[in-house]
């Protein structure tokens, strides 16, 4: 009663239901707000997963698009001469001898051979680029497995370089070829030759060298803009100004301005004369999208074009010059200007030819499961990060599991309760709470400084995460124990076992699923840890597959930082690919977790 | 954390002395009555015991001789401390840090709260059920096999099958399960499992039986198994059992204590405390009264 009266004989009319009825309507209408706020909850867990769904879906999606193509590698079809003089030096053909042969020049002349139009010293440095480093390499490989190739022609796949690689996957430029409308007639095969048609087939090419005459333009016109609000300036302060030098000087800018504007409307209308007249040549530069007139078998890059007639290097050389029939030739576009990307248009259309000539084989990439890093990216693999991060969750395991699970076992069972376990279990608390990069310092402070463990090893690494992920297993077991009903330890302690027996026979294999589910989360954090390894030296570019526990190493999502910090746009899908690899790894762990737990879950 | 009796005596053998110390009004003890008749020889006597948890004190100077191939019943209202007098019996208090527990309780005149006592033979002797039915979430077989194979009764498979067989045959258990001896304990309907419980309790081959409540968690019919049960076994254990059933008690029990706000306020024979109680409080609570 919030009534304030003091009349206590006379209850005062506080709107208090009378009647059962009444008192129903209340329920009624209170009902109905509670479900209207039961509703409004649901919706709200509704749209808060619904958001994270899509939060996952667009991670995995953008992932995935991004790194799908690093499971495939480029590979050209080579065939190569496998002379005896230079692959078998000694001429026994004994693995020794065979590995001291000289494969990069075999392999490189190879490379120009299958190439078409590469001549001179400037054209080979052009196109070495475009084939992997490691291209005799895989030749000597191929050697040493089947000796008897020496002295034969072998076709064998070897790897593209990077730039290649991405050029083949589609993520750099597009060739878009186009059949043209009329016959054109060549000037001559080689060098720099027009090529004449009989209409207005390079109307295309030509609207490109206009956009960048716009572009000019516009340039000019923002210019002529930026002069005429100056003039307005001026003129306000010449209205206002009372010196007279000073209004001589503003007259002086504003006549300078003005000059400047003529000029340039008359560039402009220059220019604008040299687009609306379409008979004369206009020459394309670096920005613009470029243009290959592939004609009579060979091919020529556009310099300069009119409505019928373009000038141009001839690329890949003509069969001859006669004239060529309405669709027989084609105008290829690279939309992209060769001013932004990494090929040059000489190199895509190498490219593009042996795509053309099927030399182009598209292959499982083993490298990227069977490797270690490397600064090349199609010779970079996983393997070594992988069998890193092996050996660090081994080492993390084998300690943090028995030395999580006996605190959590002597905390929760043996311990007594006094001020100094209170301080254990809350510093334990702490402690999960802890940055990791801190345990990487203490690390760095205690087991390389201190100890003189080797740096960048997986011993290392293994301990500073046991740091990490103790106080996940010690909570988790102690969840775990607290779960077990005291019934089951009441029983066995009823039935004379001593403590250690109830704990071991009866509570521990109960709280073992519990334990282990928190044992394989902390692993998945630990595999995860990118930080506290950093500080511990295991950043470091590491070539060679570590063998043990002590060799240098680095692990999954450091490999991928090393990665995402690389300059070469190959790494982009190779880091995609491998939080492929570790999300995969992930997913397997939880999985387990779940069904370990569902496995060794007893009801009681 | 064993907390350890603060005692007033220190005798090892003074096997008939409780006995004789007994003061309240008990039926006089008989030491030369044969054994298998049960006819009152004490098993264990509890003197001067005084419980506290903590700061509040649960048992206040307790009294009772327990009598040989007897069921002793303990009665009273909730919180009147007779489950905690029971665990006093087995030392199932020690596991509770802040319980300590004072005076003598002898069992056959050795003062089980001694140092030089051994608490897992203790309870090897003196064998538990509980309320709520525990078995372990192992098989049957192993429910049973467990006690003996830890204590090294049984030292190989036959010895284990044959005192597995033989215990779920005095718990009445054998002819249910003889056929899934290998599921787990927790499949078995209540009543079975409190008897597996007591097969497993009985398995150790104890000398004395608590039973704390074994029978509310149970329906009627499962109530009167174990209860034919008790009555059984009482040939070859003794027996002490916690009832809120008054009527369980007149019916199981030989000898019955009436537990109030954590005193022993009466202890006699089963039927003098029903028909005939000499105190005011056990008169009310049996007839209802309050409890």
């Amino acid at each position: 009663m919030t009534d304030t009266t003091p009349d206590v004989t006379v209850p005062p009319d506080t709107g208090l239901p009378k009647t059962p009825s009444e008192a129903s309507n209340r329920v009624r209408q209170s009902l109905r707000r509670r479900y209207a706020a039961e509703k409004r909850f649901r919706m709200y867990g509704l749209i808060a997963i619904g958001l994270a769904l899509s939060f996952i879906v667009v991670l995995f999606t953008d992932i995935i698009t991004k790194g799908h193509s690093a499971f495939i590698q480029s590979h050209l079809t080579l065939t190569v001469e496998l002379d005896a003089d230079s692959v078998d030096p000694q001429g026994d053909r004994s693995p020794e001898s065979l590995r001291d042969g000289s494969y990069r020049g075999i392999t490189l002349r190879a490379f120009f051979e299958t190439l078409r139009g590469v001549s001179g010293r400037a054209d080979q440095r052009e196109a070495l680029s475009l084939l992997s480093d490691a291209a005799d390499i895989t030749v000597r490989n191929a050697v040493l497995d089947q000796p008897d190739l020496v002295g034969t022609t072998a076709t064998l796949p070897v790897k593209f370089g990077d730039d290649a690689d991405i050029f083949f996957k589609g993520k750099s430029v597009a060739v878009e070829g186009l059949p043209a409308q009329s016959t054109a007639t060549p000037s001559g095969t080689q060098g720099e030759i027009t090529i004449t048609a009989d209409g207005p087939a390079f109307t295309a090419i030509l609207e490109q060298a206009k956009i960048q005459l716009r572009d000019d333009i516009q340039g000019l016109e923002d210019d002529i803009a930026g002069f005429q609000r100056r003039i307005d300036r001026y003129q306000e302060e010449l209205s206002q100004a009372t010196d007279e030098d000073q209004r001589a000087d503003l007259r002086d800018s504003i006549a300078t301005m003005t000059d400047a504007i003529a000029t340039d409307t008359e560039k402009v209308a220059g220019i604008e004369a040299r687009i609306a007249n379409p008979g004369d040549s206009e020459v394309l530069t670096r920005e613009s999208s470029s243009y290959l007139i592939r004609i009579n078998g060979g091919v020529v890059k556009v310099l300069a074009a009119a409505p019928n007639r373009i000038e141009g290097e001839v690329f890949f050389s003509l069969d001859s010059d006669r004239r060529a029939d309405e669709g027989s030739w084609q105008i290829m576009t690279l939309p992209i200007a060769e001013s932004n990307r990494r090929l040059s248009d000489k190199q895509v259309m190498w490219l593009w030819d042996l795509e053309e000539r099927g030399l182009l084989d598209m292959q499982f990439n083993t490298t990227f499961f069977t490797s270690g890093d490397s600064r090349e990216p199609e010779q970079a693999g996983i393997w070594g990060a992988a069998v890193g991060s092996f050996f660090t969750l081994m080492i993390t395991l084998l300690l943090s599991f028995p030395i999580g699970v006996m605190t959590a076992v002597y905390l929760e069972e043996f311990a007594p309760k006094n001020k100094w376990t209170d301080l254990i279990e809350v510093n334990i608390n702490n402690l999960a709470a802890v940055p990791s990069i801190v345990f990487g310092l203490l690390g760095l402070a205690m087991f390389l400084n201190v100890f003189g463990l080797p740096r960048s090893a997986p011993l290392v690494g293994g301990m500073v995460l046991t740091l990490m992920t103790l106080p996940t297993i010690i909570i988790a077991g102690r969840a775990a124990l607290k779960a077990v009903p005291p019934s089951i330890r009441e029983a066995a302690l009823g039935m004379g076992a001593s403590r250690i027996q109830a704990m071991t026979h009866h509570v521990l294999p109960l709280a073992m699923p519990g334990m282990m589910t928190g044992t394989i989360i902390g692993m998945a954090q630990a595999l995860g840890e990118t930080a506290p390894l950093l500080m511990i030296g295991m950043v470091a570019f590491i070539v060679d597959i570590p063998g043990g526990f002590t060799d240098p190493a680095t692990v999954l999502p450091v490999q991928i930082y090393i990665w995402a910090d690389s300059p070469e746009r190959a790494f982009v899908e190779k880091t995609s690919a491998a939080i492929m690899v570790l999300l995969a790894f992930l997913i397997t762990m939880n999985l387990a977790a779940v069904l370990v737990r569902k496995r060794f879950e007893k009801r009681w | 954390m064993s907390e350890k009796g603060e005692n007033v005596m220190d005798q090892p053998n003074k096997s008939d002395s409780s006995a004789d110390l007994a003061k309240n009004s008990t039926v006089a003890p008989k030491p030369s009555a044969p054994q298998a008749e049960g006819t009152g020889r004490t098993k264990m006597s509890a003197k001067g015991v005084d419980v506290f948890y903590g700061d509040k004190q649960a048992l206040f100077d307790v009294d009772i001789d327990i009598m040989e191939n007897r069921v002793t019943a303990l009665i009273g209202p909730s919180g009147c401390g007779k489950s905690t007098f029971l665990r006093c019996l087995n030392r199932m208090n020690d596991v509770v840090e802040i319980c300590k527990v004072t005076g003598d309780i002898r069992m056959e005149g050795d003062d089980i709260y001694d140092p030089r006592i051994d608490v897992v033979h203790l309870r090897a002797r003196v064998g538990m059920v509980f309320q709520k039915p525990n078995p372990f979430p192992k098989s049957i077989y192993e429910n049973v096999a467990y006690g003996p194979k830890i204590h090294g009764i049984t030292r190989n498979k036959v010895e284990a099958d044959e005192l597995v067989e033989g215990s779920l045959r005095r718990a009445g258990l054998w002819e249910e399960v003889k056929d899934r001896l290998d599921q787990p304990g927790t499949s078995l309907s209540g009543g079975q499992q409190q008897r597996l419980c007591i097969a497993r309790a009985i398995a150790v081959q104890p000398e004395v039986i608590l039973m704390d409540e074994p029978c509310s968690a149970l329906d009627p019919i499962a109530t009167a198994r174990i209860e034919d049960l008790i009555h059984e076994l009482r040939e070859n254990f003794t027996i002490v059992i916690v009832t809120h059933s008054m009527s369980q008690a007149a019916r199981v029990s030989q000898r019955t204590a009436f537990f109030h706000l954590g005193k022993l306020v009466e202890y006699d024979e089963t039927e003098t405390i029903f028909m005939n109680p000499s105190d005011d409080r056990t008169q009310g609570y049996i007839t209802g009264r309050f409890g």
